[in-house]
């Protein structure tokens, strides 16, 4: 099976080029973020303040990574659940997010917001965090220090692996993925 | 009575906690190499075998499987005869817990209040049950619970009346919502009886048993191989992807309950199955 080596930032036609299924390489800078950062986002655009960090054309990795060991650029780095992120994403896609890496289901208003603003959201895999480590080439807390490891970082990928989840074309793997393997067990 | 020093459960405790996070164990390794061999879906295959290369990188280099180290969760069997000295049980857990994370780099994912969400920084307080036993040993069983597979897990009260076929129903719901959220390919632990609190206990103590090792009840095993099947007939697959290995596992544990009752719990277990334990 083939993989794409897409290179960061997205744009309006490197995501119209992704399809739900496809594994892909990624090249660049994300940011990571998780819950409590989310949440503080959300709180400066509802008070009209200005964000810490400029969302155009950005991909957000929802991960909160353990303490690098001395020697380390990051600790263990695999995605959160994103789910819970889920009622701050539509605003971040209006205001240029394009991309998301997490794992789990998105609901209907996040799906709508992937076409709505032709964003993408990867799957990486869950619980592989000593190997997605080693993907990661450098790391700066950009914004939110006191939140440890929820705390806004900027990261460095190098062939990092994920898989399209969710497509601008309204594909979701995870319903067609269990669509085409339920019942082929028994 | 026989004596241990709380120093020598402090220090098993901060073992216990790292060794978890960074060796997984043979019934989990070997589980996913026989799933490699059964798998129908391509892309199935390539999660299981980065499982696998994830398991010998954290085992190498020392480093935590997954990011999130959990919640540390205790079940102690301590022997009528034994005492502890120096301190208490409570206290010589928590301190191992706080050494255990803190040197081994892991990751503090605890809050010392569910409202205000201020991060105690030590991963404590742990979780910590406590049971009594015939003998002069104390038994420390921890697994690291992560948040993933925990936030997926459910309760129902069912009605007697609605049986093993209501059991089954809710017990593969439960699965279906879990999805890729909790991680596959799972381990499900199924608590039946008891009460409202008594079936999520042992639904989560189900967990300790290795994977591959049947109820000792014949009745029970058989479900269990029943529900594995049919856990992997929904199509989930590794990472929810799609595919034939949803779940790696069913443990079922049952306990005697109210002539009006029927609580079930589930609680799921990701792939990331952390467990260990010491007998002093």
């Amino acid at each position: 099976m083939g993989q794409k080596i897409v290179t960061l930032p997205l744009t309006d036609e490197k995501v119209q080029d992704l399809k739900a299924g496809d594994r892909v390489l990624l090249n660049g800078d994300v940011y990571a973020a998780r819950d409590a950062a989310h949440k503080r986002l959300m709180d400066r655009i509802e008070a009209n303040e200005e964000l810490p960090i400029n969302l155009e054309g950005e991909v957000i990795y929802y991960v909160g990574p353990t303490p690098a060991k001395p020697g380390q650029v990051i600790g263990s780095a695999g995605p959160t659940t994103s789910g819970r992120m889920d009622r701050y994403t539509p605003k971040l896609l209006s205001l240029g997010l394009k991309g998301m890496i997490g794992k789990g289901y998105r609901n209907e208003e996040v799906k709508a917001a992937i076409q709505k603003y032709n964003a993408i959201y990867f799957g990486a895999i869950g619980g592989s965090g000593a190997l997605l480590s080693k993907k990661i080439q450098a790391e700066t807390v950009v914004a939110y220090e006191d939140l440890g490891p929820e705390a806004v970082r900027r990261l460095t990928i190098k062939d990092f692996p994920v898989t399209v989840i969710n497509d601008c074309y309204g594909n979701d793997l995870y319903q067609q993925g269990s669509d085409a393997y339920k019942g082929r067990q028994t | 009575m026989r004596e241990i020093h709380v120093d020598d459960i402090t220090d098993s405790v901060a073992f216990l906690c790292q060794t978890a996070s960074f060796d997984l164990d043979d019934d989990m390794i070997q589980a996913f190499q026989s799933s490699m061999k059964t798998e129908k879906s391509e892309i199935g295959k390539d999660v299981i075998e980065q499982l696998l290369d994830n398991a010998e990188i954290a085992k190498q280099e020392r480093i935590p499987m997954c990011q999130d180290t959990g919640v540390a969760v205790f079940f102690i069997e301590l022997g009528y005869d034994c005492k502890i000295t120096g301190g208490n049980l409570y206290d010589a857990i928590n301190q191992g817990v706080s050494k255990g994370y803190g040197d081994g780099y892991l990751r503090q994912s605890i809050v010392r209040d569910p409202l205000d969400r201020k991060n105690t920084g030590d991963n404590t307080p742990a979780i910590t049950y406590v049971e009594m036993v015939e003998g002069d040993h104390l038994t420390i069983r921890f697994t690291a619970k992560g948040g993933g597979a925990e936030n997926m897990s459910r309760l129902q009260m069912l009605k007697p009346s609605d049986g093993l076929e209501g059991i089954e129903a809710f017990v593969m719901e439960s699965v279906r919502l879990a999805g890729p959220n909790a991680c596959p390919p799972m381990i499900v632990g199924v608590g039946i009886g008891g009460s409202f609190e008594k079936s999520a206990y042992i639904a989560k103590k189900s967990l300790l048993r290795p994977v591959g090792v049947r109820h000792k009840d014949e009745r029970i095993a058989e479900l269990e191989e029943k529900w594995i099947e049919q856990c992997n007939d929904l199509g989930i697959g590794p990472q929810g992807m799609g595919g034939t290995t949803t779940a790696l596992d069913v443990k079922i544990e049952v306990h005697p309950c109210h002539i009006a009752a029927l609580p079930v719990a589930v609680n799921i277990q990701c792939h990331a199955n952390r467990h260990k334990e010491v007998t002093l």
